[in-house]
């Protein structure tokens, strides 16, 4: 086969890997803040009694997760243009994943909300809890637990899916893995080093996901 | 600008018969393969047990893109001169083999512990108690996730079109750059997405709701 490896090409731009992981980084923390404000507006409205508030809410969720995120990114990449607003690659990553992310999370959250079992509200009342304790003792708290383990694992894939916003040039890994590849001609090296890099990435995140979920919610189930 | 003619919708038509192509085998290698990865992940060996979830650690644990470029240029590596499309076919089945794998495995699982003692009890050895008792049920119970997962796959066929391979993606984005109508174009490509995911979402929560009420 007569092939030799050359990792050096790629050590020799390591820090462009490295900024471009702190690129990934900061498009799913932002794309993700935005995922959760729609998620949980869209929970409001998708559960709305009011067929004109629910409707919409369904069909964007319906939309959203039944057609591919590239097709989603391409569309509102030159929908935003027509409309007047003209942002730069990565602001528009951010909007296209926020808007992907935040559809699963409305159908996560509103999981978890209609998991709350309506009994426990009412014997909180009943022991003499006060309404702020029942909120975050009754409520708020065993549906977080509930939908705690779909709401990260949604976060860990909207933070791979980031790679796709390679597509419209945003900064972030995968752009730079190109750019090193164009450069270096090493595209098996290159792109093996960065998936090694993301899947150091989802595992830091698994992690301290399954950390934080140990310390927050360490009580037993039944 | 130019309109969106004949023309533009048969190359967007043959577009999706690569996007569909695509699909079914990575469905149906990641499935023959999957089969194998659940068995072995439910198996009495250790060592077998620890491979099997690295492989789909690996697999969950970074994007489809990356596997796409990997395998791509991995397959290039190895000598064989092989074209595009075996190459994406390649990681499109390794992709769903993992995360079949990882569904069916919590299917096989979830089969109640009493089935396969029973089956023990009446002296099944491993393939029967698998291919007739255990299997079966573990089928109906995945059928949710195993739909689901489909849609993703279909979904994700798409990224096929960054590594220059032309599916119903990568044809709008052509005739988008001839015509300059890519909101109408995107628009297509969406609805042609989502007219063929929806239905198969709408028949995996049906059965999962099915199921809700029949475990309660």
């Amino acid at each position: 086969m007569g092939y030799t490896f050359d990792f050096g090409a790629v050590f020799d731009r390591a820090p462009e890997l490295f900024w471009g992981s702190l690129g990934t980084l900061g498009l799913a923390v932002a794309g993700m803040i935005l995922a959760l404000a729609i998620g949980i507006l869209g929970v409001a409205a998708r559960t709305s009694k009011n067929k004109l508030v629910r409707s919409p809410a369904i069909a964007f969720v319906e939309i959203v997760r039944n057609t591919p995120f590239l097709v989603q990114i391409f569309f509102i990449y030159f929908a935003l243009p027509l409309m007047g607003i003209r942002l730069n690659p990565t602001a528009t990553a951010v909007i296209a994943l926020g808007i992907n992310g935040g559809a699963y999370a409305i159908e996560i959250i509103r999981g978890g909300v209609e998991s709350v079992n309506k009994g426990q509200v009412e014997a909180g009342f009943a022991l003499g809890l006060h309404k702020a304790d029942v909120f975050r003792l009754i409520v708020l708290k065993p549906a977080l637990r509930a939908i705690y383990p779909s709401l990260t694992s949604q976060f860990v894939m909207l933070t791979l899916t980031t790679s796709v916003c390679t597509s419209i040039a945003a900064y972030e890994l995968t752009s730079a893995a190109q750019r090193i590849e164009s450069d270096t001609f090493r595209s098996f090296e290159v792109y093996f080093s960065v998936t090694a890099i993301y899947l150091v990435i989802s595992s830091l995140m698994m992690g301290i996901f399954a950390l934080i979920s140990r310390y927050y919610f360490n009580y037993p189930t039944r | 600008m130019g309109p969106i003619g004949e023309n533009e919708l048969f190359f967007l038509l043959q577009g999706l018969k690569w996007t569909v192509l695509l699909a079914i085998i990575g469905f149906v290698g990641g499935g023959v393969f999957g089969i194998l990865i659940a068995l072995v992940r439910t198996s009495k060996n250790g060592f077998a047990r620890f491979v099997s979830s690295g492989y789909i650690a690996l697999f969950q644990g970074t994007p489809l893109l990356m596997q796409l470029f990997v395998v791509y240029y991995g397959v290039a590596l190895l000598g064989v001169d092989v074209n595009a499309w075996i190459a994406v076919a390649i990681a499109f089945t390794l992709h769903a083999s993992a995360f079949l794998g990882e569904i069916w495995r919590g299917s096989i699982e979830a089969v109640p512990k009493g089935q396969t003692e029973a089956a023990n009890a009446l002296g099944l050895h491993y393939i029967s108690r698998m291919k007739d008792v255990v299997l079966p049920q573990a089928l109906k119970i995945s059928m949710p996730a195993t739909i689901g997962f489909l849609v993703q796959l279909i979904k994700g066929t798409s990224l096929a079109a960054i590594v220059g391979f032309i599916e119903l993606t990568r044809a709008g984005q052509i005739i988008s750059n001839q015509t300059y109508r890519p909101l109408l174009v995107f628009g297509i490509v969406g609805m042609v997405y989502f007219i063929i995911c929806w239905p198969l979402s709408h028949i995996g929560s049906g059965l999962e709701k099915r199921m809700a009420k029949a475990v309660r």
